[in-house]
């Protein structure tokens, strides 16, 4: 969800963008963390573990963990809480280690 | 391979300072932060710092980014690289590698290195401490502030330090309810004054509580409910204290700990010192290393706060363009007032853990 209004902040966003989530149509903003429009989407859940494919979200927010890689536009490893979202995208959930075509 | 005087790693308080500091006294600076603005973690500072005005107390923390920010922009002593990440440090002929924009590999032979690359958050071992929900404190307060997207509807906040009791009154600014604060530590860590500010909006500060575990909600596997417990006076859980909290997110707000992997690439003298977060390197006064020219300021140099974090700043920068023979006439001035501040913000009770920390890292 969207903060709105805020005592103290006011947020310039960019324009509207539209991107693919797992093959959903979703929107966000652009230049925001792919992380931020996925939250704001309802999505929490970014990649499965290697060994006990347990579902993974974000931890650190600022690219410091590696808790919340994904796959976009095929390239798998992608800190998403740091990398901006752009028109188009196609983000999708990383299962594993992911592979480099 | 590009040349630089002063190389500072990290945009951050202390960083900003630093290269405001030695270009001030004439040095060429460069700074470099892997982010695409400066500031560090300052721009998710919308509470009012304390310390003295010096130091831009009363002023949030946001509005005190954006001046250092623009000083060191329209310096034309100092360049600024950003998406500019420095990921290795070889001491043997002194050269940074940087990477820019996840794409060049740059190298970079600075005379002197300021190392200002702040901290990571601490995480908790409990049952499912993994699940999607799960987040640091700081984490959430870069969704909320930098990007205005809340991170759920309920929150169990993890730790009742400064960080925990901010980001909590900043959770519920954002229209975010906060279910509880708990805290394993008999007694709460934080200023009083933050914590009466949730206290007044009704938020329970539960000391000797830790979690127990976290559980899923079955069908998108992310976080659904809290177990918390108490523990006694040595830190046993007490099995029938249990408590449920139906929360989507829980904080973990248990300290930062120095993002120091330069330092050791560069061979400094490392100790682990609990009170300043994990390792840090031992230093002179002048904040310069083990290693000539090789300095720190800020988190990496034990977690403190951004105050602090800004006048180490200051004083590596002073030194390291004195040691490159700059001086404007104002250097031991100067010097001595950061020395004085220091000294300030760390005495009386809330300074003593600090103090205690600082004194196993004297050269």
């Amino acid at each position: 969800m969207r903060i709105v209004n805020h005592p103290i902040l006011s947020f310039e966003r960019g324009r509207e963008v539209e991107f693919t989530f797992d093959g959903k149509k979703m929107k966000g903003y652009e230049g925001e963390p792919i992380a931020a429009a996925l939250h704001d989407n309802g999505v929490r859940v970014l990649s499965y573990s290697k060994h006990l494919h347990r579902p993974r979200g974000f931890y650190c927010a600022i690219g410091n963990c590696s808790s919340c890689l994904m796959t976009v536009n095929g390239e798998p490893n992608v800190r998403v809480c740091t990398e901006k979202l752009r028109e188009g995208m196609v983000v999708e959930t990383q299962k594993g280690r992911g592979d480099i075509k | 391979m590009k040349k630089t005087e002063i190389a500072v790693i990290g945009g951050g308080p202390a960083g900003l300072m630093a290269a405001l500091a030695a270009a001030e006294m004439g040095a060429r600076v460069t700074i470099m932060d892997r982010n695409s603005r400066l500031g560090g973690q300052l721009v998710k500072q919308t509470h009012m710092f304390f310390g003295s005005e010096k130091e831009y107390a009363s002023v949030r923390g946001i509005d005190i980014g954006k001046v250092l920010s623009a000083e060191v922009l329209k310096n034309p002593r100092i360049e600024t690289m950003l998406d500019s990440t420095v990921i290795g440090y070889y001491p043997d002929d002194g050269v940074l590698g940087v990477e820019v924009e996840e794409k060049t590999f740059v190298k970079i032979k600075p005379e002197k290195v300021i190392v200002a690359t702040g901290a990571s958050e601490k995480f908790l071992p409990f049952e499912n401490n993994d699940l999607p929900g799960i987040y640091g404190a700081g984490a959430v307060q870069t969704l909320m502030n930098e990007h205005g997207v809340v991170p759920g509807e309920n929150v169990l906040m993890v730790g009742a330090g400064n960080i925990g009791l901010i980001v909590s009154y900043q959770l519920m600014q954002a229209g975010v309810n906060v279910k509880a604060i708990i805290d394993a530590a008999p007694s709460i860590g934080g200023y009083w004054v933050h914590a009466s500010k949730v206290a007044r909006l009704g938020v329970p500060i539960m000391t000797s509580y830790t979690v127990k575990a976290a559980y899923p909600n079955e069908l998108t596997g992310a976080l659904e409910r809290a177990v918390i417990w108490q523990v006694d006076d040595k830190w046993q859980p007490i099995p029938g204290t249990e408590k449920v909290l139906k929360v989507d997110v829980i904080c973990i707000s248990v300290g930062l700990s120095p993002l120091a992997e330069i330092l050791w690439q560069a061979g400094c003298r490392m100790k682990y010192v609990p009170q300043l977060g994990g390792h840090v390197a031992l230093r002179d006064e002048n904040m310069e290393t083990t290693v000539p020219g090789v300095y720190v300021a800020g988190d990496v140099a034990g977690v403190e706060e951004a105050s602090s974090a800004m006048i180490e700043g200051r004083l590596a920068g002073l030194n390291a363009a004195k040691s490159l023979g700059y001086d404007n006439g104002k250097y031991d001035e100067k010097r001595r007032e950061a020395m004085e501040q220091l000294q300030n913000l760390r005495s009386g009770p809330v300074g003593e853990k600090i103090r205690q920390g600082l004194a196993q890292l004297a050269l």
